[in-house]
């Protein structure tokens, strides 16, 4: 028989908070992690960010444990999975999985000329595996910007499965010299705070941010039963987003079909929302295609920037407390809808019942993830 | 301005990897993108930066690339009337 | 849960400037590098493709091995729900190293996005599936090693839950010239039973 599977435990560390609380209180406030940033280091001229003040990742991190050896990032995924595996009390042994999500995962290792080792993503996962002292291999999934709901998809198939009984997933991604510098020339970042879905948007800002879940096949304490899931390529081009969303309209379909719902029934969407012209636009396509342009929707990009290989997994934490408070958040940056068909884009902060929830996400190399989430009573 | 096309052909065959097209096969009214050449987004993206890195001009609107990179002709009438380097 | 077996249908390796396709050697050259073992491979093959030339080595590496698989296996003129799960140990490093090194000058810079765009190991994945129009299931794992369990376990449970019809695992790493590629078809048929003990004999051979 094929198994449940739940989520059980959720965190995140971001610019706005390092606990879903804090994260949720801010959001609810409307108060978005997107700052103007001098820095020369990360980009010669002045940029908008969504980035985490060193002193306050070293101060927590202090309060976990006195090793100063790890990196920025390495600090993040551990202040994120530290609390849960606390929380959790699960045994550590060959019946529980770790995935580690990213896209970029140790990349500034790179700026310095001999450095790199740090960088391989097996070593970084090795290196959070080893400080919680799973026993099992880290699966790491490093899939573009779907690696974060990826990461969830691949988890719950795993468990369902019967291959594990719990996954513990953290993502994470840094913003880098590396990255401000590929989107730039890639003429996708924008000059002011990114603007999803909005007639004059004009680009991405960058983020970072780490999340964790526990996924797990126990129905106690769960936050949020997971039903369906797709991950499916566009086979269209490696940067661009396919015109017709193929790849989004499908994988969203797969999702609706296992969990045997109609498009209907969706209570509310985090979806991508880059704020680019073409994944935005590619986004409004996919959703008409399968009826559910009526459904609210919202990106959270505005409140967090684009955080890569962790925004999959950070907008499922957010996404999974509207359901449990049953609250819609507003799309942060949105004012006139400037995509060809029309959504239902959030423009306030409101409560709204919430059964199923459908998270997104879409990326370099034509990927597209969806899963598709139910309330438990 | 015969200089400035022959440079410009030479440099998109090596930049933008065009492995079984030579230079001499380029007419400076084919177009670069669709049927043409056959370029795509990725290739227009490398020419703004080429723009920028070899003429030193930058496009303020990517957009206009569209009309610039037509074809050779187009480009090289672009960069001769704009180039700071 | 109850499990379907699964078989090998057909099995692939790239390495040391040969290609090695279900056990026998269909493509060897002398000692040369990455760039031309595979332009010459390319030709070998027959391959007309030129956006093959734009790729970086972890996609040209993955791109050989696929084509070899699923030539044959492919109709064109119906859709194949073929599944990609691709794994390596270097993920894009080698790009990124070579990314990296662009923007070092940070006073004078001209990152390319033709470079910016391998620096994700998932982008030969894209790059297979728009060859093969595979408008399907695909992700993208990072390991110390070759993992016959995990590779085993997520193959099958994609056909199981008929998620795909077929799925197309491959180990594909490269970095600063040292390269390995394993690719194998996993389906409902085959000469080679679909678990643990093959895999790994069929990687170390």
């Amino acid at each position: 028989m094929i198994k449940e599977v739940y989520i059980t435990e959720t965190n995140c560390i971001t610019p706005i908070g390092f606990d879903v609380a804090t994260n949720i209180k801010n959001i609810g406030d409307v108060v978005s992690g997107i700052q103007l940033h001098h820095n020369s280091l990360l980009m010669k001229t002045p940029f908008y960010a969504s980035i985490i003040k060193d002193a306050d990742l070293d101060l927590a991190f202090a309060k976990v444990t006195p090793a100063t050896h790890y990196s920025r990032l390495e600090k993040m995924m551990i202040l994120a999975l530290e609390p849960i595996l606390k929380k959790a009390k699960i045994v550590l042994n060959e019946r529980t999985a770790f995935i580690l999500s990213t896209t970029k995962g140790n990349i500034t290792a790179l700026e310095n000329q001999n450095a790199v080792e740090p960088a391989y993503l097996h070593l970084l996962a090795k290196t959070i595996a080893d400080f919680f002292e799973f026993k099992t291999e880290p699966i790491v999934v490093s899939n573009a910007c779907v690696s974060g709901v990826l990461s969830v998809s691949v988890a719950k198939r795993l468990v369902q499965s019967g291959a594990y009984d719990n996954v513990f997933i953290v993502a994470g991604d840094e913003v880098s010299a590396f990255v401000l510098s590929g989107f730039n020339s890639f003429q996708a970042m924008s000059d002011l705070p990114c603007k999803p879905y909005s007639l004059n948007r004009t680009g991405v800002t960058l983020g970072e941010a780490a999340a964790a879940v526990l996924v797990s096949k126990d129905k106690e304490n769960a936050k949020i039963k997971i039903i369906g899931d797709g991950s499916i390529n566009d086979a269209n081009h490696i940067s661009g987003p396919s015109r017709t969303g193929e790849g989004l309209f499908r994988s969203i379909e797969s999702a609706l079909a296992e969990a045997q719902i109609n498009s209907n029934q969706v209570d509310y969407i985090s979806a991508h929302g880059t704020a680019t012209p073409f994944n935005d636009e590619m986004e409004a396509i996919a959703l008409n295609r399968l009826g559910l342009e009526k459904v609210p929707v919202n990106s959270l990009k505005g409140f967090y920037g684009h955080t890569l290989g962790a925004s999959g997994l950070l907008e499922t934490v957010i996404g999974i407390q509207s359901v449990l408070e049953n609250k819609l958040f507003v799309s942060l940056g949105f004012d006139t809808l400037g995509v060809s068909q029309s959504i239902n884009v959030i423009e306030k902060n409101e409560n709204k019942s919430i059964h199923y929830f459908l998270k997104t996400a879409s990326g370099f190399g034509g990927c597209n993830t969806a899963v598709l989430f139910e309330k438990v009573n | 301005m015969e200089a400035l096309k022959q440079e410009l052909k030479s440099k998109i065959v090596e930049v933008l990897n065009l492995e079984d097209i030579a230079v001499a096969d380029i007419n400076d009214n084919d177009a670069l993108f669709g049927d043409g050449l056959g370029l795509d987004s990725i290739d227009a993206l490398e020419l703004i930066v080429m723009l920028d890195k070899d003429y030193g001009i930058k496009l303020v609107d990517p957009k206009e690339g569209k009309t610039i990179f037509q074809s050779i002709e187009t480009m090289a009438a672009y960069i001769g009337a704009n180039r700071v380097k | 849960m109850v499990t379907n077996k699964t078989y090998i249908e057909s099995f692939c390796t790239i390495q040391n400037n040969e290609v090695v396709l279900n056990g026998e050697s269909v493509f060897k050259i002398d000692s040369t590098a990455f760039a031309d073992f595979s332009k010459k491979a390319y030709q070998h093959f027959d391959i007309n493709y030129p956006k093959f030339f734009k790729m970086d080595s972890l996609s040209k590496l993955a791109f050989l091995g696929a084509e070899l698989l699923l030539k044959a296996d492919n109709d064109p003129l119906v859709e194949n729900n073929t599944a990609l799960v691709f794994s390596n140990k270097s993920s894009s490093l080698d790009t990124d190293v070579k990314y990296q090194k662009s923007i070092s000058d940070k006073e004078n810079y001209f990152p390319s996005p033709a470079v910016f765009v391998y620096t994700l190991p998932n982008i030969c994945l894209g790059e297979i599936s728009i060859r093969h129009q595979l408008k399907s299931e695909n992700s993208f794992y990072i390991f110390a090693d070759f993992n016959p369990v995990f590779m085993e376990q997520y193959a099958n449970l994609l056909l199981e839950t008929k998620k795909a019809d077929k799925v197309l695992c491959g180990w594909v790493e490269y970095y600063n010239e040292e390269y390995t590629a394993f690719l194998y078809l996993v389906g409902k048929q085959g000469d080679f039973m679909h678990n643990e003990q093959t895999l790994k004999k069929l990687y170390n051979n």
